[in-house]
């Protein structure tokens, strides 16, 4: 048992915010984080922000990825950053995934999304990239 | 709520008390992470706590724990009782990580702050629980919650740790266990002090139920409790207030024959004794890297001249584990 670091392992919450049914994505990326010595708590599907929000409070999670494929990533992850600065809670990094233009793209990272991945992005860059945003400064 | 003042305890008691969500949140990983300052927090608190009724749901993979939990949650939720709930899912032996999949099942109303859930990764201790469940269990407590729910890992035979923390057990099985049912009379099934046949939607509950009934009253041994035996359909949601129920009954069983205070007495005694045993671990496993007299003492078992056990009664005597 390797803990990540001092401050203990990673711990990244996973959830499908909105209707569409399709995990299978979000699934394989949680497997991938947890292979790579993260906890991942796996909130699953048609999760309001609202939830998603608490749920990372809760769960003092340093990292949110969220996977929409139903096309509402512009209604549902603003909102999500908007409960998190509501919550105070803004050191909860957001991540996104699932298929998301990339006219949408640049407006999220705007508004604060850290990293966002497209159908084809690989596992590893999803696990560097996850592992940068939660313990920044290290590498 | 709270008894005496507050003012001079640590500002993260204080926001825990004064019902801090976030607060409560990131004092739980540092429980979890053994991170060496929050003692001073954790004994500010330990005084305001012991109030709430723990209550342990075990059993193997797959019989619908989390299912089973989340209606009872949602079932105190209607009675107004503020639940706490830990549960815990294993790490893997190979990468540390961990999938923590309980909430998927947590069916709460919007902005309800009268459930906190929390998941707990293993982090490679045995028995079902986490080595911190048990603390984690106090902050819940001293947050204010009525009712403490602990949701073990899907428990093999002997994974009865929960019994160390509950003051009620709740072993969950399903229909058609079969031989593995009777399999569990020696350590699971001396824990129970209720057995929940889940899934009883599906043919054979009864006769499940019926032989778990015969197996308590076997095991009671003329004793005051006989552990009760409730079915229920977590996902029909048929049964949970007779589940609670069961459970209420051994909570008043447990008033009523003044046991409360000697079953607590029994878990903190565990309790202080885990601890002892991880501080001198912890002792050991520092002089064994560090002390270079151990290191030539290891020489001379290898070669022969001291065997090992001569050779831990010099380590005991060496290291000051024993005066």
């Amino acid at each position: 048992m390797v803990p990540d670091s001092p401050s203990g392992p990673i711990r990244v919450l996973i959830a499908k915010p909105g209707l569409d049914g399709h995990d299978r994505g979000a699934k394989v990326v949680a497997r991938a984080l947890r292979d790579a010595g993260m906890e991942v708590i796996y909130a699953g599907l048609r999760q309001t922000p609202e939830e998603i929000v608490e749920s990372a409070v809760e769960e003092d999670v340093d990292l949110i990825g969220l996977s929409i494929l139903s096309g509402a990533h512009m209604a549902l992850i603003p909102r999500v950053l908007a409960l998190l600065k509501r919550r105070k809670a803004r050191r909860i990094r957001v991540f996104a995934g699932g298929i998301i233009p990339d006219e949408d793209a640049k407006r999220l990272s705007r508004l604060g999304v850290r990293a966002i991945f497209g159908p084809g992005a690989s596992l590893d860059d999803i696990v560097a990239a996850a592992r940068r945003l939660a313990r920044p400064g290290r590498t | 709520m709270t008894r005496g003042g507050t003012a001079a305890l640590p500002p993260e008691a204080r926001a825990v008390l004064a019902g801090d969500r976030a607060a409560l949140a990131r004092l739980i990983t540092r429980t979890e992470n053994d991170d060496p300052t929050v003692d001073p927090i954790l004994r500010a608190l330990y005084p305001r706590t012991g109030r709430a009724a723990v209550v342990g749901l075990t059993g193997p993979l797959g019989v619908g724990k989390s299912s089973v939990l989340n209606r009872l949650v949602g079932h105190l939720r209607t009675e107004g009782v503020r639940v706490g709930v830990v549960a815990v899912d294993p790490s893997s032996p190979f990468s540390g990580g961990s999938i923590l999949g309980d909430r998927i099942r947590l069916d709460r109303a919007a902005g309800d702050d009268g459930v906190f859930f929390r998941s707990m990764a293993a982090r490679g201790h045995a028995g079902g629980v986490a080595r911190a469940t048990r603390e984690v269990v106090r902050l819940l407590d001293a947050f204010g919650m009525q009712v403490v729910f602990v949701e073990t890992v899907g428990s093999g035979q002997s994974d009865v740790e929960v019994h160390s923390v509950a003051s009620t057990s709740v072993v969950i099985v399903v229909p058609h266990l079969g031989d593995e049912v009777q399999s569990m009379k020696a350590g699971l099934f001396e824990v129970a002090d209720v057995f929940c046949v889940n899934k009883s939607d599906l043919p054979g509950a009864d006769v499940a139920a019926r032989y778990l009934t015969e197996l308590a009253q076997l095991g009671a041994h003329g004793a005051a409790w006989v552990p009760r035996v409730v079915q229920t359909s977590a996902t029909q949601g048929t049964g949970l207030p007779e589940l609670w129920a069961a459970v209420r009954a051994h909570e008043d069983y447990l008033d009523a024959h003044d046991l409360r205070r000697s079953d607590e007495r029994r878990r903190l005694s565990l309790e202080i004794q885990d601890l002892v045993r991880e501080r001198v671990d912890r002792r050991l496993s520092e002089a064994w890297t560090r002390d270079p007299e151990l290191r030539r003492l290891l020489d001379e078992v290898v070669a022969r001249r001291e065997d090992p056990h001569s050779a831990a009664d010099r380590v005991v005597r060496r290291t000051g584990l024993r005066s």
